[in-house]
């Protein structure tokens, strides 16, 4: 693609980030196929948040289409970043685990049902701090039988990116896209700098954390597989590809054996650069990805 | 506590395997053998200190970059090795802090190898292994997420040294910028929130709680008592699913997760409607 071309891609993109989780759900979705399931009309709402002088959202922050992608069937399962950070409570981790059961449950009776998940995501919402912790087991078991069957494609947009539990989640998918403004880590710049210090992660260091948990780096490192620009036809399309490339012949946490080498080859009598990481793993070890 | 965490973990292992040293190969922060446990030969797994590791940031039992592909490999190699036979239990003694929070490992991408232990334990689980979970001490956050918490039965010391969070109480504290006695005082209004272990149950997420003896040094009696309840939860599990449906479907569930199993209900209803 030439300068002038990628400027005027650039330009023309409508953002996929600036959406709302209802919106992107439907933004990659076959148009009209879509229903929405256990919507706001239905009112189930956190039993856990007045008590604590929090308002609930009908919804619980978590949106479930089911419908088709270029004919295939899919169920789209959207976090809402807006809504206390995407965090994972009772209710839209309970959303999330049937809706992804189901989709097991049609896959083995011949209808293979793939999973989209939109992650934007803090982790566990702490208000509901026990609960929230099980359903995101759950998820991730419920993750697992589907992936025997059908494969998930997960998706990290930002601006909120995936964070605590629900990183481990990202980290079961079968594929994973990214843009590069989302972020992806189980502890939080923030969180490490609480409980390791200042001198361990500077939080306020952007470039940094971008370095470190940002789309371009986990792309380039191999922990993901696709770079993508944050556009509405550039990300249906990789899900497109990736809902027809089925899936993977192994799933990247299969893959310990690989990522266990690597770790014992770091080098931790300081911090490890992100550059340099890129070099040795870059992915053409590990399968990942329908590439 | 923080010095104690870890320690009873070991002594468990101890209790329960006569063994105390990592398998060859492995970091000393893993332990694993294989040990009698009824009629079967059990799998048992544990994750205590290192105060050598390699890792800064996992120096004090917290789950780290190579506590999780250990765990990982060594649940991988029971389920190989069970092809073709018995499915042998696999139990999963916790005594966690926490994940590590360091740099080192989120650039090393941790929640990589957080995965990929929850899916060693989660395919056991599905292929038949009962997989057990005893939780001697704390189980907390991205670290019970790595190492127990995918297991079929979870047992639970009735103690107040036993803590299962989502997060250590100054840190939440922290981050949701309350104090730690507002945290208290929520978590005794709030169950989801409460630090005891007695809230906890009334969650329906746990198998049983067991009531033990002095459970920092455990002595034969109780170490056979314990024994009695794994073999009673190994033969529980290999009676029910492979999946988690046992934990939403608990007596605790039904009164504490109303919300949630009408969801379920709700979407399963409006799946199939046209």
């Amino acid at each position: 693609m030439s300068n002038a071309d990628m400027i005027s891609a650039f330009v023309n993109r409508q953002s996929f980030i600036e959406l709302d989780a209802r919106e992107r759900a439907q933004s990659l979705m076959d148009s009209g196929s879509w229903r929405e399931l256990v919507g706001p009309f239905d009112r189930i709402e956190s039993p856990w948040l007045p008590a604590q002088g929090i308002a609930p959202q009908s919804d619980d922050g978590c949106v479930v289409l089911k419908g088709t992608v270029a004919g295939e069937a899919v169920v789209v399962i959207a976090l809402e970043g807006g809504f206390q950070a995407g965090s994972m409570g009772e209710v839209s981790g309970a959303k999330m685990s049937t809706a992804l059961d189901l989709a097991a449950q049609d896959s083995q009776n011949g209808t293979k049902t793939t999973a989209i998940l939109l992650l934007e995501t803090g982790g566990v919402r702490l208000q509901e701090a026990n609960l929230g912790l099980a359903v995101v087991a759950e998820v991730m078991a419920s993750m697992l039988a589907l992936r025997r069957h059908a494969p998930i494609i997960t998706v990290i947009a930002g601006t909120v990116g995936c964070f605590g539990g629900m990183s481990l989640a990202a980290g079961l998918s079968s594929y994973l896209v990214m843009t590069r403004e989302a972020r992806l880590g189980l502890n939080g710049p923030e969180v490490i700098e609480q409980e390791s210090g200042l001198e361990e992660f500077d939080s306020s260091d952007h470039a940094l954390v971008w370095a470190i948990d940002g789309g371009e780096q986990r792309v380039a490192m191999g922990v993901a597989d696709e770079l993508v620009l944050d556009d509405v036809q550039s990300i249906a399309a990789a899900v497109r590809r990736y809902v027809a490339a089925g899936l993977p012949p192994v799933h990247r946490s299969e893959q310990f054996e690989i990522y266990r080498k690597r770790t014992a080859a770091l080098d931790t009598s300081s911090q490890i650069d992100p550059l340099t990481l890129r070099d040795s793993w870059n992915g053409r070890t590990a399968i990942g990805g329908a590439q | 506590m923080s010095e104690q965490v870890g320690l009873r973990g070991k002594a468990w292992f101890r209790a329960l395997t006569g063994k105390e040293l990592p398998m060859i190969g492995d970091p000393p922060s893993v332990l694993t053998a294989d040990a009698k446990l009824g009629d079967d030969t059990a799998r048992f797994l544990c994750v205590v200190p290192n105060a050598q590791a390699r890792f800064p940031c996992a120096r004090h039992g917290e789950v780290g970059l190579e506590e999780a592909y250990t765990l990982a490999a060594r649940v991988r190699e029971a389920i190989d090795r069970d092809a073709s036979g018995n499915r042998r239990p696999i139990v999963a003694i916790v005594d966690v802090k926490s994940q590590a929070y360091g740099r080192r490992e989120e650039t090393a991408a941790i929640f990589l190898a957080a995965a990929s232990a929850a899916d060693a334990y989660a395919s056991a689980r599905m292929k038949g292994h009962p997989v057990i979970t005893l939780v001697v001490g704390q189980a907390i956050s991205g670290g019970f997420l790595t190492h127990g918490y995918q297991a079929n039965r979870v047992l639970a010391f009735d103690d107040k040294g036993v803590v299962i969070h989502a997060m250590h109480k100054e840190a939440a504290a922290r981050i949701t910028l309350r104090t730690v006695a507002d945290l208290e005082r929520l978590g005794h209004e709030i169950a989801p929130m409460s630090y005891d272990i007695r809230d906890f149950a009334k969650l329906g997420l746990l198998h049983k709680v067991l009531h033990v003896e002095n459970p920092d040094r455990p002595a034969p009696a109780t170490i056979a008592q314990v024994q009695k309840e794994l073999i009673g939860a190994v033969i529980d599990a290999r009676a029910g699913s492979t999946d988690l449906s046992n934990r939403l479907d608990s007596e605790g569930a039904r009164q504490m997760r109303k919300a949630g199993r009408t969801a379920r209900t709700y979407l399963q209803a409006q799946w199939t409607k046209p």
